[in-house]
């Protein structure tokens, strides 16, 4: 089956849906799947729910997606350095919900694994643990978390084989894999695509198992803060 | 009383040769400034790092590469990298030592309080909340008071908590304290501070 598709709108064709759940990997702006974004901005896909670490910045990342209001629900950990969502959140426009960063990690490469929940120490005694079930293992207490089951996965890699293994790129690495495991479909865009049996099969970072699709694009790779050292 | 640099370096006295530690923003950064000599440690990056090093120089700066708090870094020698979901897995399963961060309130029976203000603009727990979960030791480095002089240290702590009982040492601008049972233990003063000032700036318990 063919896995590689000519540019992002084709590969979202006839995958989206309002009010659909979507994984997105990165980390701040670093791998982020801009070119999948920028292509559900253009559909015009409406009441989403976005598990995410962050939400981007205003006019990059997920930012985009709130400025055209298609933005319902986001499950992130951490959403400052954006505007337009905190004015969204605080009007009631927009849901959250915070989820500490190794939860949100863990609920979604555990959906991918196949365990609906897991037991955690993080969050035990604060807001976070608040209506959730507890339980002592060894005379610790932790709490139930829940995977995040998505519509959608949507990832950005460095490198995929025709077939869909993916090689990462140092930090850009981060969300990606676990997000890519937990949605129903998984369309990624990278910067190469090379032929198959050119990637070292000892140095894959994620299998084509989880891989549906695949674009090429140029990425435009924003830095979210730039520092340096005297040389 | 010790300066930002100076409440740095006594943090850096805490890392123990051979671990892996992870730092967090404000004067947690300034640590590796001050590492002893003798002594290697291997700082973590939660967004997927091991071996951190520091700024790149500019014209070398890395869209791929940034550290936790999103700014571009360089790595080392021994640098690996991995996904959020492998990085949490290190932390919370207790393979990362210590680590070293701010906070806005400790209470002392060492619940700390560093991710929201009520009513003020929130932005998140971020991986505060999976750390002091998860490390083997947590130290907290802060002002001793807030800008409008009350202690931050404190006998249960006002704001929503990032962990219940989880710090184990707070280095401030006036001294050293560490959680014990019943309340917190002076362990050292800074330069030019009597054990006086520091009682009488502390408003939480403390214990002899």
């Amino acid at each position: 089956m063919k896995k590689i598709y000519g540019s992002a709108s084709e590969a979202l064709d006839g995958i989206l849906f309002d009010g659909m759940k979507i994984a997105a990997g990165g980390f701040g702006l670093c791998g982020i799947p801009e070119l999948l974004l920028a292509a559900i901005r253009d559909a015009g896909t409406k009441e989403l729910t976005f598990a995410s670490n962050n939400a981007g910045v205003d006019d990059f990342g997920i930012g985009i997606l709130l400025q055209t209001r298609q933005v319902k629900k986001m499950i992130s950990s951490y959403v400052g350095e954006n505007a337009e969502f905190m004015r969204q959140y605080l009007s009631g426009e927009l849901e959250l919900e915070f989820t500490p960063q190794g939860t949100l990690a863990e609920r979604m490469r555990s959906a991918g694994c196949g365990i609906p929940g897991f037991y955690t120490r993080t969050g035990v005694g604060t807001v976070i643990a608040e209506g959730k079930e507890e339980k002592v293992f060894n005379g610790e207490t932790y709490i139930l978390e829940e995977g995040i089951y998505a519509d959608l996965s949507i990832v950005k890699a460095w490198k995929a084989d025709e077939s869909g293994n993916l090689v990462f790129r140092k930090t850009a690495r981060n969300f990606n894999p676990p997000a890519a495991m937990c949605g129903k479909v998984c369309v990624v865009e990278v910067e190469e695509i090379v032929p198959t049996g050119s990637l070292d099969p000892d140095s894959i970072h994620l299998p084509g198992v989880y891989v549906h699709r695949i674009i090429q694009g140029d990425h435009e790779k924003r830095i979210e803060q730039r520092t340096t050292r005297a040389a | 009383m010790w300066d930002r640099n100076q409440m740095a370096a006594r943090a850096a006295m805490e890392l123990e040769d051979g671990t892996y530690v992870n730092l967090g923003i404000g004067i947690p950064t300034l640590v590796p400034n001050f590492i002893p000599e003798g002594v290697t440690v291997t700082l973590q990056s939660e967004n997927g790092m091991l071996g951190m090093g520091p700024f790149p120089i500019a014209g070398e700066e890395d869209a791929d590469l940034i550290n936790a708090g999103k700014q571009t870094i360089t790595e080392v020698a021994e640098t690996a990298y991995f996904d959020s979901a492998t990085s949490f897995g290190m932390i919370r399963g207790g393979k990362i030592a210590m680590a070293i961060l701010g906070a806005m309130e400790v209470a002392q029976n060492g619940d700390l309080a560093n991710w929201m203000i009520p009513g003020k603009l929130v932005k998140g727990m971020g991986g505060a909340m999976d750390l002091v979960a998860g490390v083997g030791r947590v130290v907290v480095v802060m002002d001793h008071t807030n800008k409008h002089g009350v202690s931050k240290l404190i006998p249960a702590c006002t704001l929503p908590l990032t962990g219940k009982g989880v710090v184990d040492r707070v280095i401030t601008n006036l001294g050293v304290l560490d959680v014990v049972e019943g309340g917190l233990k002076i362990v050292e003063l800074a330069e030019g501070v009597t054990e006086d000032e520091l009682r009488s700036a502390t408003e939480a318990t403390i214990v002899d």
